[in-house]
């Protein structure tokens, strides 16, 4: 008997799950999706499936695609370009995700703690808004906006360096290979700062202050205070801004494309870029799609060991 | 950069509200001297991080002669308007600037349309498999561009759409979506159940609970995500680069990108076309800045 009801329950949610619309079924509403949907598999499934097969064949652009079976995947695997681009991808998660965030949280919990409550609202508001400014920016305009000062023959920094009598130092900061990859990194701090430290300030008013206040009666010091209650407590947005910066940094291409066009050499070059210049310089479709289809795998790769880290260490968290 | 960025909800103006508790020891009047290094620190790093925007000021109003003689760092001895005055007439800017309003305006209403509907089947209708379809969804806003360009490239070539801003417009319309969908969804799932009862009651269609309730009540969180999309929009390179590559039809950062290194700028055009790169943005910063942080903060609070 309780078989019985229950199946058919079964049987009904699986021909009609209610909607929130009393009389509505759930599958009248599929007219509502058709526009997005349709437009999804022209721009983005279609496309995506297509690259895949691309990275197949030998495709020079005019003559139609040729298949040449595991081919490109092996010359990629060979390829130093192609490694070299992903060492620089690292770089770019350096500057984009580790210096930002430990910087990110060490300046918003200046800011929230110490200036906000010693100095007032707004001054930590007016800070926090200057450190933004470098985010609002097109990445290709942040880039021009820096390169403009580190242009080599006449350049803000080098006339800098050369007035205070440390002409020495001066640089061809973007054109020689030793200085080209640190200037990049340099500029993507810059951008990238402000976003950190516009989440954690917002997380940090879940903290609550009497936290702190038992905390110093015990004598903890202010670091102490950093790691064991910040940090922990605004864990979840840690976890979020490494995980959209770290996608942000595998994706880079304005700035470099402005900037050095992967070069000198390949000191510069990263995935994206090196795609591009296969995809419309050097003419070979199809390895360029193969490019784009390893960035594809890496980026994801990486997002779900970020979930799975996520969620085993919210689970350990519970279990405590 | 702006992927990351989200729009607002409940959580959001939860976040943005200034500081609610005030710290019960009201520390404002005890000031040690450490206090004041910090703060000061955190000045210098502010200053260092306005620096470039104020160097990019000073200099585009110098002419070239001015610069080599004093330097970047002075102000400029004159206002020298030649190289802005150059630089604009030289890219047609008021056409670039027309170009990106326009793209990112039509973007944006589109991609909170499509946005909406998408959402009312997924969050209200609870269409059948909607997990699977919010993570397909959700793949046009997470795939590294590069992916799509040479399909896109061929596929717009054979339909004449091709350098024309039409391209791109449906391109972010979907990427744009995508991302509104996301986060409707997940709202119109917790819509208040009694609103659509009392509006079936009176016998309203589908269609006009959409637009007689359910638009009403969403319409300041959907116009967030209307600015959203257009400034990021407005700030998108790759695509419209690729896309748009006669002269009349580019952006602006476009626009200003592909004359960086051009023969005929010299130092001071050049800081001159950074200038005018970021004034639009600036200037929507400075119009929209408290929907952006509440934005911003939302995604990571939700």
């Amino acid at each position: 008997m309780a078989i019985a009801t229950r199946s058919k329950e079964r049987a009904q949610r699986s021909t009609a799950t209610p909607s929130l619309i009393p009389g509505s079924r759930s599958s009248s509403f599929w007219f509502y999706l058709l526009p997005g949907l349709a437009l999804l598999t022209l721009i983005i499934v279609v496309p995506l499936l297509w690259n895949v097969y691309l990275t197949f064949t030998s495709y020079r652009g005019i003559r139609p695609p040729e298949f040449i079976g595991l081919e490109n995947w092996v010359e990629l695997f060979g390829d130093t370009t192609f490694w070299t681009s992903f060492r620089n991808s690292v770089a770019m998660i350096v500057a984009m995700v580790v210096v930002p965030t430990l910087l990110g949280l060490v300046l918003a919990a200046m800011l929230f703690d110490l200036i906000g409550r010693k100095f007032g609202g707004r001054v930590a508001s007016f800070l926090r808004a200057t450190y933004y400014l470098p985010q609002i920016l097109p990445g290709v305009i942040a880039a021009i906006v820096i390169g403009w000062i580190l242009r080599p023959e006449n350049g803000a920094l080098n006339q800098v360096l050369a007035a205070v009598g440390l002409g020495g130092l001066q640089s061809n900061w973007l054109g020689s290979p030793e200085t080209a990859l640190p200037s990049i990194m340099v500029i993507m701090v810059w951008v990238q700062l402000g976003y950190p430290v516009v989440i954690f300030m917002a997380a940090l008013q879940r903290v609550d202050p009497e936290l702190y206040e038992a905390a110093e009666l015990d004598g903890a010091n202010w670091f102490q205070c950093f790691r064991a209650i910040t940090v922990s407590i605004i864990r979840p947005e840690i976890f979020v801004v490494t995980l959209t910066c770290a996608i942000a940094a595998l994706k880079v291409f304005g700035p470099i494309y402005a900037l050095t066009g992967g070069g000198p050499g390949s000191s510069t070059i990263v995935p994206a870029y090196y795609a591009y210049s296969e995809f419309f310089q050097s003419q070979q479709v199809g390895y360029g799609a193969t490019i784009a289809t390893a960035l594809t795998v890496v980026i994801a790769v990486v997002s779900i060991l970020f979930v799975l880290v996520q969620t085993r260490l919210e689970r350990s968290e519970e279990a405590r | 950069m702006a992927i990351t960025e989200t729009t607002a909800g409940k959580t959001a103006r939860e976040a943005v509200q200034e500081p609610p508790r005030q710290r019960r020891r009201s520390g404002r009047a005890r000031k040690t001297a450490g206090d004041w290094v910090i703060l000061a620190v955190a000045v210098l790093i502010g200053l260092l991080i306005a620096v470039p925007f104020l160097l990019i000021l000073a200099n585009s109003f110098k002419s070239p002669t001015d610069y080599a003689s004093g330097g970047p760092l002075s102000l400029p001895s004159s206002l020298y308007f030649d190289g802005i005055t150059a630089f604009w007439e030289r890219v047609d800017f008021p056409r670039k600037l027309w170009n990106s309003f326009f793209i990112s305006s039509v973007v944006a209403v589109l991609a909170v349309g499509i946005s909406m509907f998408n959402a009312f089947a997924l969050g209200i209708g609870r269409v059948r498999g909607r997990t699977w379809l919010v993570l397909l969804i959700l793949l046009a806003n997470m795939l590294p561009q590069e992916v799509l360009l040479y399909p896109l490239y061929f596929l717009f070539r054979q339909v004449g759409l091709y350098d024309s801003q039409w391209a791109v417009i449906i391109i972010f319309t979907v990427i744009q979506s995508a991302f509104g969908t996301y986060l409707r969804a997940s709202v119109y799932g917790t819509f208040p159940k009694e609103l659509l009862e009392a509006a079936s009651l009176d016998g309203a269609s589908r269609w006009q609970i959409l637009w007689r309730v359910i638009f009403p009540i969403s319409r300041p969180t959907l116009s967030v995500l209307l600015i959203f999309f257009f400034i990021w929009t407005w700030n998108e390179f790759l695509i419209p680069l690729t896309f748009l590559v006669g002269n009349d039809n580019q952006t602006v950062p476009v626009a200003i990108t592909v004359l960086q290194g051009d023969r005929l700028m010299d130092v001071t055009t050049t800081s001159a076309s950074a200038l005018l790169g970021l004034l639009p943005t600036l200037i929507f910063f400075l119009i929209f800045q408290r929907t952006l942080t509440r934005g911003i903060t939302a995604g990571a609070v939700k």
